[in-house]
């Protein structure tokens, strides 16, 4: 795909599916139980089997081509990364004259101090964790008891409802972007402007059809007798959901947490409308602004900072990040 | 009453409560507001005014509205002549790694993590016009260059497209190697013992089980460059000329733009016909999945 990334309610920067995503029935079934799971290390076959491996041309040329293919990786995939951190802690003049030199007249460190600090990137770190975390909050209650009504407690308009929540995914974020808006500044009911308050980007996060979508799915393939001898234990609808479902569902809580979390952290365009105050601003769209007032090599550093909690959490939750990614996209024809 | 309660009526529906709200005020109401809106002529002081389909005539009489399609109609083919065959060459070859697997895919992965702005921030310093700018300066040792980038009207367009693609690809990586670990072990097998070549078993066994996820990605990257945003609006603002004005950051200019701002009618309009196009899209992305999930 060919752009980056963004979620609803919030007018896409390009690519990520806001229409409907795929949920296929296979992924979902391994995603409950451990007997189906795949290694991802070590696939059964591929293209090239085990008797042409044994061959010294077919092994030269695959050494040869996976010694390309890592290199082409690492110069363009990684080589843009380690620049923007080697040029973060590199002096303004060395990064203009001679960019691609190695810390020609010596290494700055104080960059990512002064970006901290007296740029204030500390306080829109903060801001852009307390927006995540809140839209991750409440994509998961949204999803999780949203998902536990329509898929055990199954009230008779339950099927109109899942229809009207799935219409949605056809309804690009595009169309929203001018209503929603309107929405928060005078929200129905509440009487106050949500303008500059998180809860303008809080709220519209909950709204995702896809996270009920695989809560959902997920929910319907868990065996309905756990619910069943529960309730004859005595259990009531909340305690089920609480101590039976929510234990059980850690899997697909992994996966909706990971496209919350990381889609709030990515988004722009949503929060520079409703966040005009620069104060309450995420890094997001805070950097843009001050790329046009601050020096070059505390910009980088700031950058190098923004870039780097999401990496990290990428390199911690590596199986769940390429296990959604797989998931996002995933039907195996 | 009671008995729909004791039923658990009641419970059900404190359950549905947050998806209720948030969704009915989120998502359904500003999807009923849209379509009102884009025939209502609205300044938010002044009470709403029908006017028919005048916001549409005024989008569709705009210049700026056939450039700013052309232009988003140019970078979604510039990104599929080259940001759709790449992952899944990179794929089919990462799908033979035995060892170190994970590192492939994570390296891959890592240009998604990086924060879209920041990633074009970046890239906008590469893009330096001067002869000492990044991607000049790489350039320049094999003798090319020095190019205008995005300072230039003809550049500037792919140049958009080229950090997108960065910043997406490796995403569909993923999507082709999980696809890639689905085919089954048997086809090759066979296709081993009728003595295909590996280029005959890719052509034949390996992208024949993939056209599913291909027919998919390629729908799904037609979806989201028609809406590419982010890129013209940070890197170039639409210019230069308006070469890189997009559908939405017109959208953007006519909703809350600084010189044109405030035409939420022509906005919301121009939202729909775009929105149109793309639930077509969707819908028979939808309708694909479907009918290969079940059969």
């Amino acid at each position: 795909m060919s752009t980056p990334t963004s979620t609803r309610p919030v007018v896409p920067a390009g690519a990520e599916p806001v229409a409907a995503q795929p949920v296929p029935r296979r992924p979902a079934r391994w995603l409950v139980g451990r007997a189906g799971r795949r290694s991802d290390d070590q696939p059964p076959r591929g293209i090239v089997s085990d008797a042409e491996r044994r061959t010294p041309v077919v092994r030269v040329a695959l050494r040869l081509t996976h010694a390309v293919v890592l290199v082409a990786l690492v110069v363009v995939g990684l080589g843009p990364i380690l620049w923007l951190v080697k040029a973060s802690i590199s002096t303004t003049q060395d990064t203009l004259r001679s960019p691609m030199a190695l810390f020609p007249s010596g290494v700055d460190w104080a960059n990512l101090a002064t970006a901290w600090s007296t740029v204030h990137i500390d306080l829109h770190f903060a801001n852009s964790m307390i927006i995540a975390t809140g839209a991750w909050l409440v994509q998961l209650v949204v999803a999780t008891t949203g998902g536990y009504a329509l898929s055990v407690l199954r009230p008779r308009y339950g099927p109109i409802l899942y229809w009207l929540v799935l219409s949605t995914l056809f309804v690009p974020a595009v169309v929203l972007l001018v209503p929603l808006y309107l929405t928060v500044l005078d929200p129905p009911l509440l009487g106050v402007s949500l303008i500059n308050s998180f809860w303008a980007v809080w709220l519209p996060a909950g709204a995702n059809a896809f996270n009920v979508l695989l809560t959902k799915r997920f929910f319907d393939n868990l065996p309905r007798e756990i619910f069943e001898a529960a309730r004859i234990d005595g259990a009531g609808p909340y305690r089920i959901f609480w101590s039976v479902l929510l234990p059980m569902s850690r899997p697909i809580l992994g996966v909706v947490s990971v496209f919350a979390f990381i889609a709030a952290w990515k988004d722009f365009l949503w929060p520079l409308l409703v966040l005009p105050d620069p104060d309450v601003q995420p890094l997001s769209v805070r950097l843009p602004t001050l790329a046009r007032s601050i020096e070059l090599d505390v910009l980088l550093a700031a950058l190098t900072i923004s870039a780097l909690i999401p990496m990290v959490l990428f390199l911690v939750f590596q199986r769940t990040f390429l296990r959604s990614a797989g998931l996002s996209g995933a039907l195996k024809g | 009453m009671r008995t729909w309660v004791r039923r658990g009526g009641l419970s059900t529906l404190v359950f549905l409560l947050p998806l209720l709200v948030i969704f009915g005020v989120f998502s359904w109401l500003p999807i009923v507001r849209a379509a009102l809106m884009s025939v209502q002529q609205t300044n938010l002081v002044t009470a709403p005014e029908f006017v028919g389909l005048e916001n549409f005539e005024s989008v569709l009489g705009d210049p700026l509205f056939w450039t700013a399609v052309q232009n988003t109609g140019l970078f979604a083919l510039i990104a599929l002549v080259f940001g759709y065959p790449l992952p899944l060459v990179l794929a089919v070859l990462m799908s033979e790694v035995r060892r170190f697997r994970g590192l492939f895919s994570a390296i891959a992965y890592l240009p998604v993590v990086v924060p879209p702005v920041v990633a074009v921030l970046m890239w906008k310093f590469f893009y330096d016009a001067r002869p000492d700018g990044v991607f000049n300066t790489i350039l320049g040792w094999v003798g090319l260059g020095p190019y205008q980038w995005l300072q230039s009207a003809d550049t500037a367009l792919p140049s958009l497209v080229l950090e997108a693609t960065w910043a997406a690809a490796g995403g569909t990586v993923i999507i082709y190697l999980a696809a890639l670990l689905g085919v089954p072990a048997e086809l090759y097998d066979a296709a081993d013992v009728d003595g295909a070549s590996i280029w005959r078993k890719i052509w034949h066994v390996t992208l024949p089980q993939l056209r599913g996820v291909l027919l998919v990605t390629l729908i799904l990257q037609i979806i989201g460059t028609s809406q590419v945003f982010l890129e013209p609006f940070l890197f170039t603002g639409g210019g230069p000329a308006n070469s890189t004005l997009s559908v939405l950051l017109l959208i953007y200019n006519y909703a809350f733009g600084s010189s044109l701002g405030g035409d939420y009618g022509a906005a919301t309009a121009l939202s729909l016909m775009l929105a149109v196009f793309l639930a077509a899209l969707s819908a028979v992305y939808f309708w694909l999945t479907r009918s290969w999930s079940t059969s």
